[in-house]
């Protein structure tokens, strides 16, 4: 079977910066993938790029063998990419079920006009965080929200549509042990599901428990590419820092 | 903003962040009521209403710009230019700019003026909004330029005169009333309930929020930033247009200094009304009693001999005190 997501000589310069060069990934089916560097590695960048914030620089993305190029996020969002970003994407003057559908707002006609379902929103919001066992409240404002919850609310986006693919960048940086193995037990069940998972992560034991392989960049190159059982925390720990050239 | 019954906190600095104009203003209303009884008499009440009605349509349209953290200092030049050329068209040209009567043979039909005069308005917007969002320049700049821009532009179209009487048809508009209510007034409460829909109830409102509160956020999450931020300098466009007609019906004459200075009035209504210049934060009600406050202040203040110099010192100080409530809100939020 083709690869789901097959990246190619992926490179994307800002100015001066090259912050990704030529990066070459392919993604299988229901695959978990662990994609870890140190800060500034290019993790986020290819994220975005994926998630048709960026245009890259150079390369291909091919997606179930077909090429892509996505001018924007809805376009990704439509090929069925999904995305916690490091930073959420949130806003702060809109409640947490607002957030949670923004741009994909639920709404009813009222003759030949559409309104917003507040209710029905609330509603799925609920229920999508009793099933990430959140105890965060659709209608509180994100502004007022703890670091977790407000990383509950950018998870909690990925499950409303039927997605190919989820990229987290770093969705459990902010949370609870306890919230932790709801993530990764999300993670394992989207996986079962048949959904690729990219997971971004400083946390070596996410990594190790939940992934099938796992890819190292530095300083904007891949320098491993290896399934999770062929290596070790030491030696993926050596790759990031530098004191393994290559793996 | 949750205790451990999960019952929202009151704060107090919130609370009057967000109901401060309407507070005042009902304390403003008692106290001229009982420093002037004059004031209560239904005819001053609705001559503060109708002259609020102009600079409070405006408003409305501000308030969206405002919602997503932008601005538009064009208004009063627009109003000019707007109300210019649905004149123009009404009279058809400016030879019979000054004859009342015969002109109305010469001239077309009050639809196409309105329509005209809105019409330029949105394109005015347009352009400004383009300019922003495709030349990614400032909306203060762009707006600043268009103060100065629209303004030539209606002086070029004037010739320097004033376009005036129109036909009683036209007129109605700024000074006819259905049952003892100002057109004018009526009009700008349809459109303040008209906007308070779209802000509240669809996805466009949700959006302009959005945009307002986080536009790197709300791009990741496929709105198209650019639409809103263009969309909103074309609808304060628009109620320029049916403000600037209105206008123009009122005094029955339109001219290239209509407007002069009704920025000032125009965001101070949506400031004090609670909007945040930061974005995301505000609502038409707000807006709306942002207006009223100052045209109540204004009239109160004329009952009681206040000079009209004081009246300029008075409204510029609650501007200045409304942002700093805003901005004391702010700090609370920890942004
Ligand atoms: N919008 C941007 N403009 C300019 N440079 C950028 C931009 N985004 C990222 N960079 C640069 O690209 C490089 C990679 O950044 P990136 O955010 O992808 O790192 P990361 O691997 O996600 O790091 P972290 O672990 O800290 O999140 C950095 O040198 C950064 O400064
Ligand atoms: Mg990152």
């Amino acid at each position: 079977m083709a690869p789901l997501l097959k990246l190619t000589g992926i490179t994307k310069n800002f100015g001066a910066i090259e912050a990704l060069a030529g990066i070459d990934i392919a993604l299988g089916h229901g695959e978990v993938v662990g994609l870890m560097g140190d800060n500034g590695a290019g993790k986020s960048t290819l994220v975005k790029i994926i998630a048709g914030n960026f245009a890259p620089s150079a390369g291909e993305i091919q997606l179930d063998g077909r090429t892509v190029r996505f001018e924007s996020p809805l376009d990704a969002r439509k090929a069925g990419i999904e995305v916690v970003y490091q930073d959420l994407a949130l806003c702060d003057n809109l409640s947490a079920a607002l957030n949670i559908f923004l741009g994909r707002e639920l709404t009813r006609g009222v003759g030949p006009f559409r309104f917003l379902d507040r209710r029905a929103m609330a509603e799925r919001a609920s229920a999508l965080f009793a099933e990430l066992k959140t105890n965060t409240v659709p209608s509180d404002l994100v502004k007022s929200m703890s670091g977790g919850q407000r990383q509950a609310v950018a998870i909690a986006r990925t499950r409303l549509a039927d997605p190919k693919i989820v990229l987290m960048d770093e969705p459990t940086a902010a949370i609870s042990v306890r919230q932790v193995a709801e993530v990764l037990e999300l993670i394992r069940t989207l996986s079962r599901a048949g959904h690729t998972v990219v997971l971004i992560s400083h946390r070596m034991p996410d990594v190790f428990t939940i992934c099938d392989r796992v890819i190292v960049l530095r300083r904007g190159t891949k320098v491993a590419d290896k399934p999770i059982g062929a290596t070790s925390p030491e030696e993926v720990t050596g790759l990031i820092i530098g004191a393994i050239e290559t793996a | 903003m949750r205790n451990t019954t999960g019952q929202p906190r009151f704060d107090a600095v919130d609370f009057a962040a967000q109901y401060a104009a309407f507070i005042f203003l009902v304390m403003l209303v008692v106290a001229f009521a009982l420093l002037q009884p004059n004031f209560l008499n239904p005819f001053n009440l609705l001559n503060v209403l109708r002259q609020v009605s102009i600079s409070g349509l405006i408003a409305i349209g501000m308030t969206f710009v405002i919602l997503t953290a932008g601005i538009d200092l064009s208004v009063g030049s627009m109003v000019a230019l707007c109300g210019l050329a649905g004149a123009y068209v009404a009279k058809g040209g400016l030879d019979s700019r000054f004859a009342i009567g015969a002109a109305e043979q010469a001239g077309n039909p009050v639809w196409m003026a309105v329509a005209v005069s809105i019409a330029v308005g949105m394109t005015a917007g347009a352009i400004q909004g383009l300019a922003i969002t495709r030349l990614r320049v400032p909306p203060f700049v762009v707006t600043l330029g268009g103060l100065s821009a629209w303004r030539g532009a209606a002086l070029l179209l004037s010739d320097g005169g004033p376009i005036s009487g129109f036909s009683a048809d036209y007129t109605w508009w700024g000074q006819g009333r259905i049952w003892t209510i100002p057109v004018p007034v009526l009009l700008f409460v349809a459109a303040a309930i008209l906007a308070h829909v779209v802000l509240r109830y669809t996805r466009f409102g949700l959006h302009v929020y959005a945009v307002g509160g986080n536009a790197a956020a709300a791009t990741l999450n496929t709105i198209s930033t650019r639409r809103v931020i263009f969309s909103v300098y074309v609808i304060v466009g628009f109620f320029c247009g049916l403000a600037a007609f209105i206008l123009s019906a009122r005094l029955n004459s339109a001219e290239a200094v209509a407007g002069l200075g009704l920025e000032l009035d125009v965001i101070a209504a949506v400031v004090i009304g609670g909007t945040s210049l930061f974005g995301g934060v505000g609502t038409i009600f707000g807006t709306v009693c942002g207006a009223l406050l100052i045209g109540v202040l204004r009239n109160g203040l004329i009952l009681m001999n206040v000079s009209s110099f004081v009246q300029q010192i008075v409204i510029g100080v609650i501007l200045v005190l409304a942002v700093a409530i805003d901005q004391a809100a702010m700090a609370r939020r920890g942004r």
